[in-house]
């Protein structure tokens, strides 16, 4: 036993057992409830329902593209604003940052309500535009905040140097900081998109449930006692999660990056 | 028996497949100062944490005084460790961390007090015992590491590179002060360093480790003057090394001429290396005692001395350190006493690599496929013997048949000798004029027509 | 006038990203009902959720309750599993580390819903009445790699021999973690505690898969079955309004403490 103790390697041993059973076990059961029909056998019967159900189809497609354009959204709005908020032309104060990290700390669901209810006062209608705005202003800190860390830590002597050699501001930003900053870019969109696909409450406040996302059908699935189907949708989603990670590490991003 | 405090006897240690140490034996007598001298890798810090108890052999027995101490946890050894960079408890200031291993043997707390002000004393540290540890410096922070493993009374001290982070006076200055507390305390003292004049200033013995082996163990003085082979005269101290021809006894040639000396047991027309050191080539104006003369290429003054690189009317560079200067382009005639002539056995004359025969034109070593033709069946293992001017170097590591990095670098007074490691870890000796610096990645070819192929089990 | 431009650009983000918050704020001071509808100043809403004077009143406060009780021990087991898990991976090499720092980012990149969709299987699966315990659990299944997150930076900034200078001064292992590796790495197990507290108060969709059907609400799920029904309470204005102000000054006593931190280190190394 104390041997045991004694090599630091073995701490984690408690944690690697609580993961195998709370982490890596869940998945398993999520791949084999997907994998049965309601009685426990093999079945691909759940995957065939969801091909054949247009409505299922159609509310992926919509996730999908909602989840895009947020992303993207988020990109054209976040990337200048970290940009500016790194420079040190234009931003001396760290209290900015930390401004817009600070409404994260207040119920993601209160914000949300809060937002539709300014939008229903201001006879906004609710539906894809009030969604698109409400998932952007929900998720933008996760966007900022990494791209904000790459571009603050970047040596500033790269973009000197690219000045050196003739290139003008323009082609600096082009050439030089905008490649180094992808990997903030890419932790960017690991932290928005993933959210932003799987969401189930917020899509239902801001369109007052005119708009169903993947996210809302999972959990009627599952609300309703149709495990199996559930398990398929999540499987699914699973799936579109990991290549975007993959896609993402590919490019240099790190969960540990977007860490606030 | 009894006056060899440590004991070790064929200690080996792998780290996954990377071997790190290989059948280390030594002894270390009670009170002396023993030193761990080698470059970064070569296995010495690997040996002090198996003598600490932070990691276990692999193979073979540490004794001390006698007793077994395998199973022995580090907190129960009655060593200390005054660890590189200091690992000094941050959150503790100077007192708590000095009190620490007396409080968890539950010295009284009147005791306690009084030995660490005397440590403290000793260390030139007294009223520091309230600071903070963030506001010592290297030095004082140095001289707090000392304290807080001395005060425990330790049978033996383990120095970890203690001084590798301070700056070049203060090494000098803390030096001295090492020496003097090794004097005064009386207790054994196990040394780590890759710094060879800190070896040579600070120890009783060293051992020279390369490469996970002892190559050398001896008096400072023996190391210096006598080094058994060239990585230890290389690493020792500045040297002319050159490629030589035992005669007979008494008698070598280098730089294509005759000297006499006072090595003997070689056997007659032996190859062998040759050892002189710069300070040890004498100026001479007496064509008597003159036994070559020289052309001097380059003179800097070095402080003490004057250090010349001259070209010797064989065709070979040497080294000269010498009080007097010679200007540029002189010509001077130059003689080598016989004592100051070291001759050394070679360890190898040629590489020697297993391989399979893959077919009439290839032979696979190294897990690739050199292009080399033989008449043996394919499938047969065999011996490949390349002689160090055989292998070619790459700049391009494409036209290479396996990649190598440059790892050690000898220059033989008119050639380099290299050491390339493969990615696996094998060592390729090559012969060149080129030059290459340490670290370089280059492709390694066998010259066509170099290779001697012959069956393994012949 | 770049400058300005930018500092409108910045400026004008925050005032979008804070209005509804600004919003909710002032709508907790009057007694309407609905959202957004101005019927005069009033404090009375912060009367009715301090003094519990309201309907359902009691259902409120115990989803507070729940909420700080399930962060407080979630936070609490995850600080302490993650930490000993930091040292261990600190400690690792190869494939083992590679493995274990795979399943330790899974929680964190997996959508929440699928985190709340895989663990309700697991309990469905082992038959575990699904409560209290399974929402502590599944909290400390996302909060612990944020500690380990928190805590290896600590580990790879502390000087490596550390603990083994403890040992061979003669602590056993347990006595140099108490004493050596817990006070030194306390800054990241406190920022680990924090976010792993944080993550637990926010969270909605995985307590919403694990709570069971034993009625167990947090804020979360109240404030979703709440909307769900219909008209929110209204006395969540006040207490979303009290919690905003809160997380203002720990932000702002975080940082003071922190500039001021900053301030004495920098000034010691002048010495």
């Amino acid at each position: 036993m104390s041997r045991l103790i004694s090599k630091r390697s073995n701490w984690s041993l408690p944690y690697a057992i609580f993961l195998i059973f709370f982490v890596a076990l869940p998945l398993v059961l999520v791949a084999m409830y997907a994998f049965q029909d309601a009685d426990g056998r093999f079945s691909l019967e759940g995957f065939g329902k969801f091909f054949h159900d247009p409505d299922a189809l159609k509310t992926f497609a919509v996730s999908l593209e909602v989840a895009i354009e947020t992303t993207l959204l988020c990109i054209l709005i976040g990337y200048p604003a970290a940009w500016i908020l790194a420079s040190k032309k234009y931003n001396r104060s760290a209290v900015t940052i930390i401004l817009f990290i600070m409404p994260m700390w207040v119920n993601a669901l209160m914000r949300t309500l809060a937002t539709a209810q300014l939008f229903m006062m201001l006879d906004v209608p609710l539906g894809k535009g009030t969604l698109l705005f409400g998932m952007v202003y929900d998720f933008l800190p996760f966007m900022i905040y990494p791209i904000y860390n790459v571009l603050s830590k970047m040596d500033k002597s790269y973009a000197e140097a690219a000045q050196d050699l003739g290139a003008s501001p323009a082609t600096v930003f082009r050439k030089v900081t905008l490649p180094l900053s992808m990997p903030g870019v890419w932790s960017g969109i690991l932290m928005v998109f993933m959210p932003t696909v799987s969401t189930f409450a917020i899509s239902e406040f801001l369109t007052n449930n005119k708009f169903k996302l993947f996210g809302t059908i999972i959990q009627d699935n599952i609300n309703n006692g149709m495990w199996n189907y559930g398990a398929v949708l999540s499987l699914i989603m699973l799936v579109i999660i990991g290549i975007t990670t993959l896609l993402s590490k590919d490019k240099g991003a790190s969960a540990e990056e977007g860490l606030i | 028996m009894s006056e060899h405090i440590i004991e070790v006897q064929h200690l080996s240690k792998s780290f996954g497949n990377k071997k790190v140490l290989e059948d280390i034996s030594f002894y270390i007598k009670k009170g002396e100062f023993i030193t761990f001298l080698g470059p970064s890798g070569c296995g010495k810090t690997t040996l002090l944490r198996m003598i600490a108890g932070f990691l276990q052999p692999d193979e073979g027995t540490i004794l001390m005084d006698g007793k077994d101490i395998a199973a022995l946890p580090p907190h129960k050894r009655e060593l200390n460790t005054v660890f590189q960079r200091y690992a000094l408890f941050p959150h503790l200031d100077v007192y708590e961390n000095i009190a620490f291993g007396l409080k968890l043997k539950g010295v009284p707390e009147k005791e306690i007090d009084q030995r660490v002000r005397k440590v403290l004393k000793l260390v030139a540290m007294s009223d520091y015992e309230d600071r903070d540890i963030e506001t010592l410096s290297g030095g004082q922070q140095q001289r707090i590491a000392i304290a807080r493993a001395i005060v425990n009374q330790p049978k033996i001290l383990l120095l970890d590179e203690p001084l590798a982070a301070l700056d070049l006076k203060m090494r000098k200055d803390m030096q001295i002060e090492l020496k003097e507390m090794h004097r005064k305390l009386g207790i054994t003292f196990i040394y780590v360093t890759h710094d060879q004049e800190e070896a040579l200033t600070l120890s009783d013995t060293i051992v020279v480790m390369n490469e996970g082996r002892i190559q050398q163990i001896g008096t400072p003085t023996d190391i210096y003057n006598e080094p058994v082979n060239c990585f230890v005269a290389d690493f020792i101290g500045e040297s002319n090394i050159l490629k030589g021809q035992m005669i007979r006894d008494r008698r070598v040639a280098f730089i294509k001429h005759e000297f006499d000396c006072v090595d003997e047991g070689f056997g007659e027309d032996v190859p062998v290396d040759v050892v002189v050191r710069p300070e040890d080539i004498y100026f001479t104006t007496d064509p008597a005692k003159c036994q070559f003369k020289a052309k001097v290429s380059s003179c800097i003054f070095k402080g003490v001395h004057y250090e010349m690189w001259v070209d010797t009317d064989s065709g070979f560079e040497l080294m000269i350190q010498d009080y007097d200067p010679y200007p540029v382009g002189s010509e001077v005639m130059l003689y080598i006493d016989p004592d100051d002539i070291q001759v050394m056995k070679k360890e190898r004359t040629a590489n020697v690599f297993d391989g399979v025969v893959k077919s009439a034109e290839a032979v696979t070593i190294f897990g690739e496929d050199f292009p080399l033709a033989t008449d043996l069946e394919p499938g047969t293992e065999v011996r490949v013997e390349v002689p160090f001017t055989g292998i070619d170097l790459m700049d391009n590591l494409d036209d290479g048949v396996v990649d190598g990095e440059v790892h050690f670098i000898l220059y033989m007074g008119n050639h380099y000798h290299l050491q390339v490691r493969t990615e696996k870890g094998e060592s390729v000796w090559v012969d060149t004029n080129d030059i290459w610096d340490k670290g370089d990645l280059v492709g390694i070819v066998i010259k066509p027509g170099t290779a001697k192929i012959t069956p393994k089990n012949e | 006038m770049k400058k300005f431009l930018a500092k409108s650009y910045i400026w004008i983000l925050l005032v979008v990203m804070y209005a509804p918050l600004v919003f909710i704020a002032i709508f907790s001071f009057t007694e309407s009902r609905v959202l957004g509808e101005w019927s005069g100043f009033s404090t009375s809403l912060y009367g009715n959720l301090l003094g519990g004077r309201m309907e359902g009143a009691s259902s409120l406060v115990d989803a507070v309750r729940n909420t700080i009780v399930i962060a407080v021990v979630a936070a609490t087991v995850a600080t302490l599993l993650g930490t000993l898990a930091a040292v261990g991976i600190h400690n690792m090499r190869g494939r083992k580390r590679d493995a274990l720092t795979f399943l330790n980012n899974v929680p964190m990149v997996n959508p929440d819903i699928i985190t709340g969709v895989s663990l309700f299987l697991l309990f469905v699966f082992l038959g575990v009445a699904q409560g209290y315990t399974s929402v502590i659990l599944a909290h400390i299944t996302f909060c612990t790699p944020y500690v380990v997150l928190s805590v290896l930076p600590k580990l790879q900034q502390m000087n490596p021999n550390i603990y083994e200078a403890a040992l061979d001064l003669g602590a056993t292992p347990g006595q140099a973690f108490r004493k050596v590796l817990v006070p030194v790495l306390k800054p990241g197990m406190i920022s680990g505690f924090i976010l792993a507290f944080t993550m637990s108060l926010d969270d909605f969709a995985v307590t919403f898969f694990t709570r069971g059907t034993e009625g167990l609400e947090t804020l979360s799920t109240y404030i979703y079955a709440d909307a769900r029904k219909g008209g929110l309470t209204p006395e969540l204005r006040p207490l979303m309004t009290l919690i905003f102000l809160i997380v203002l000054v720990l932000l702002f006593v975080i940082n003071v403490r922190q500039g001021r931190l900053a301030k004495k280190n920098g000034a010691s190394k002048e010495l």
